[in-house]
Formats: C-alpha cells, sequence, structure tokens
C-alpha cells in the first residue's frame, strides 16, 4: 500500500511542482487536474502496477485521491502490492 | 461519410519524384516545375507535406534548403529506412493517423512496400504528380483560414515539441511558460467553415463523431435552441488556430452536449476541461441540467474519461449511446496556466 502511494506521489509531483498532496485530498478539486493529467494518471497506473483500467473503472471515486488509487489498485491486484 | 478521405499529408519521394535526377549519383538535381507546382497549391489547400527518401540526410536537406524548400517539410525522413517506417514515423510526429497520409514515388518497389506493410496509405506513382490536384482526395470541400496556415502552425508544434523536450521541472511549469490564451466565443458565419471542418477532421478527441455540414451548422446558428461555441489557442509561439467546437442543444429544463471535440494538436494542452467549464457554468447560472452525449467510435475514449473526470455520470444508454449528466454543484477553477478568455460570460448569454 504503501508503494502504491509514494509511486503516486511520485507521478503527482512531476506534474504539479509547488504543491505536496495529503493521502486523503481531492486532486480534483482545485484545479490542478486536467484531462490530459487523468490520461497520464491511468497509463501509469496501468503500467506501473499492471493493472487494465476498463471503461466501467474510469470512476471519479477511483482516482480521486491518493488514498483513492492505491484502494483501487489494491482491489485490481490479486495480491496487495507492497507491504 | 464519404468513400474517399481527404489527405492530410503527402509525403515525397525526392530522387525523380520531386526533382529531376538520382542526387547521390552526382546529378545536378532541379525539382521538376509540376511538381513544385503541386506542392505550392496542396500547402495553400492545408495538405501538409513531408519527405520519405533514402539519401543522405545532410546532402538532401541541403538541396531542398538551396531551392527555398525545407519549410513546407514537416518532420522529414531521410535515410536509410523503409519507406513504410519513414511513413509511420511521420504519422506519429504530426499526431495523425496512417491512414490521412498519401506518398508518393516513382519506384514500383517503394510504393508496394509501403501498400503492403501500410494498406491504408494512398500510393501515388511520380508520373501523377501534375493530376493529383484534381483528385478528390486532395481536395478539402472548404479553404479555412485555419487550413492556409496549417503548416505555419505545425511549423510551430515541431518547435514547441523541442522545447518541451528539453524543459527540466513539472509540466505545469512547462505550460506556464507557454503562456497559452484560450478564447471562447459563440460562433459566427465566418466559423462555420473551420467548424464543418472539424468535425470532419477530428476523429479521437470527439465525443459522438456526428459530422455537421456547412448548411446545418447554418441552421444551428439561427436557432435559438442551439448555443455553438469554438475555441481558439494561442501561445508564445503563435496561433493554434480554431481547434475546439462545441454545440450545445438547448431544452427549457436541460442542455445537451451534442458533439464536444478538440483537436489532437492541444491534446497536450488541457484545455478540454476549461471549455466543459465554461459550459456548466452556462448552464448552472441558466439553472438548467446540463448533459453530454457519447458515441464510442473505436478511436475517442479520451473523450469518455473527459467526461467521466469532469464529473459527468452516466443517466441514460440508448445502445452505443450514453448520456451523462454534469454535476454542477462543483466547478473546478480553471488552471492558472491558461489566460482564459470569453466574451460571453459578460453578456450572460
Amino acid at each position: 500500500m504503501e508503494t502504491v502511494k509514494a509511486k503516486v506521489r511520485e507521478f503527482l509531483r512531476g506534474y504539479i511542482a509547488d504543491h505536496d498532496f495529503a493521502d486523503d485530498e481531492d486532486i480534483f478539486a482545485s484545479g490542478y487536474a486536467n484531462s490530459l493529467f487523468v490520461m497520464q494518471l491511468i497509463y501509469m497506473v496501468e503500467r506501473e502496477f499492471g493493472v487494465t483500467v476498463a471503461d466501467d473503472d474510469l470512476e471519479f471515486a477511483n482516482f480521486q485521491s491518493i488514498d483513492a488509487v492505491a484502494a483501487f489498485i489494491t482491489s485490481k491486484t490479486a495480491t496487495p502490492v507492497g507491504a | 461519410m464519404t468513400k474517399h478521405k481527404t489527405v492530410k499529408c503527402l509525403v515525397w519521394d525526392l530522387d525523380n519524384t520531386l526533382w529531376d535526377g538520382v542526387l547521390l549519383e552526382g546529378d545536378d538535381v532541379k525539382p521538376f516545375p509540376h511538381a513544385l507546382a503541386t506542392l505550392k497549391a496542396l500547402d495553400e489547400r492545408g495538405i501538409l507535406h513531408s519527405v520519405a527518401s533514402r539519401n543522405d540526410p545532410e546532402a538532401a536537406l541541403a538541396k531542398l534548403r538551396e531551392f527555398g524548400l525545407e519549410d513546407y517539410f514537416l518532420y522529414p525522413q531521410i535515410g536509410w529506412q523503409a519507406k513504410s517506417m519513414s511513413l509511420k514515423a511521420i504519422a506519429s510526429d504530426i499526431n495523425i493517423g496512417v491512414d490521412a497520409l498519401a506518398f508518393v514515388d516513382d519506384q514500383p518497389f517503394e510504393r508496394e512496400e509501403v501498400a503492403f506493410a501500410l494498406p491504408d496509405v494512398l500510393c501515388i506513382d511520380a508520373t501523377e504528380v501534375a493530376t493529383m490536384l484534381d483528385m478528390p482526395e486532395f481536395t478539402p470541400r472548404f479553404v479555412t483560414e485555419d487550413s492556409r496556415r496549417r503548416r505555419q502552425m505545425y511549423r510551430a508544434d515541431q518547435h514547441r515539441k523541442v522545447v518541451e523536450a528539453d524543459f527540466e521541472g513539472a509540466q505545469e511549469a512547462f505550460l506556464e511558460s507557454l503562456r497559452m490564451r484560450f478564447t471562447i466565443k459563440e460562433a459566427t458565419q465566418e466559423d462555420l467553415q473551420r467548424a464543418e471542418e472539424l468535425t470532419l477532421r477530428t476523429n479521437q478527441l470527439n465525443t459522438t463523431g456526428y459530422t455537421y455540414s456547412y448548411r446545418e451548422l447554418e441552421a444551428v446558428l439561427a436557432s435559438d435552441r442551439h448555443l455553438l461555441l469554438t475555441a481558439a489557442l494561442e501561445d508564445r509561439y503563435g496561433p493554434y488556430g480554431t481547434i475546439g467546437l462545441a454545440l450545445v442543444e438547448k431544452a427549457d429544463t436541460s442542455w445537451t452536449i451534442k458533439l464536444l471535440l478538440m483537436s489532437c494538436r492541444v491534446m497536450s494542452r488541457g484545455v478540454g476541461t476549461i471549455l466543459i467549464s465554461h459550459i456548466k457554468r452556462l448552464a448552472r447560472d441558466r439553472g438548467v441540467r446540463l448533459l453530454g452525449e457519447f458515441v464510442p467510435t473505436g478511436r475517442n475514449r479520451q473523450m469518455l474519461i473527459t467526461y467521466k473526470f469532469n464529473r459527468f455520470s452516466e443517466v441514460e444508454r440508448r445502445g452505443e449511446l450514453a448520456v451523462f449528466e454534469a454535476d454542477l454543484t462543483t466547478i473546478p477553477p480553471d488552471p492558472r496556466y491558461v489566460h482564459v478568455v470569453t466574451p460571453l460570460r459578460s453578456s450572460n448569454q
């Protein structure tokens, strides 16, 4: 779980330099995120964690915060990633 | 759709196609006058050009420069690789489908190699260069201000890409450095040709793939039940032109986005959300629900993602068509790296 969060946080930093997101902070609330960002976030999740994001998974709730992404990846992988 | 798609980029062989002779055999090569005429006429029509040539890159580029032609060719591929590889690279660099390319070469072997590897490419014998201008594939329905400027706009893109690749730091900082200016306005008569062109040319960033003819758009413009918005972008490197379009159908209690599209050239600029937020604010101010239609075309998944992550949720499905409704309670502020100009807001329409 922590590795997943660290990866997501690292991804966010490559995108938005001057803001540290809390685990439960809404990434989309502040106008930081745009459609390009979402695409890249989805590609990153698929590439880094080997999960397939199906059309039905394209829900706001799955990507809204660092916590949400981590929970989504955990739910998609048979064995939890990391500790 | 029409059977023949309009070609977006013509890829030229050089030796004995663009110019008379074989450069590396020491010929004093000169461009064929009919090739020059075709090159310039197609450029005027907004059709792009590139090169796929087996040649020494420096020598060939020096010749193009000497003839004053270098600026006509985007992402020229000069080397020893298979021409099908060169065509793939060109399509990818310009960010268009391979099926929007045409390839002209005097050698049957090269045309067959390309036709075999990339069956969607229109392959043309060099003997046809003079008559090519009459082919329907090279005859767009309209030549708009944007099409005439297309080559310059793609050259600016080429330059932006180099700058972006060299840029160190967060992506947002790069976007900020572009000093983008995004203008949303209600379409007028002068925008209709470009609007029709956009519905025909835009496949990936298109929510429904509905195409509208000039006449249909004219009717939309006259109707007070419709809102037709265009979006234009420019940055420090120059204009991108009119790159976005939204058609909204206005009923008494709900508005429906029938079509929302953005040119692929602005895919990495994050401006789609700004157009959506603008429509959301208009609907919220009017006190109506905002719906958006989505029809999967096999190439437009990004627009499904765009709707979903702009707080639209599915409320209805009729076969392939999905109808989404926007959550208008939270509309995020526009990103600070873009200066948004919306003359509409002030008049409150």
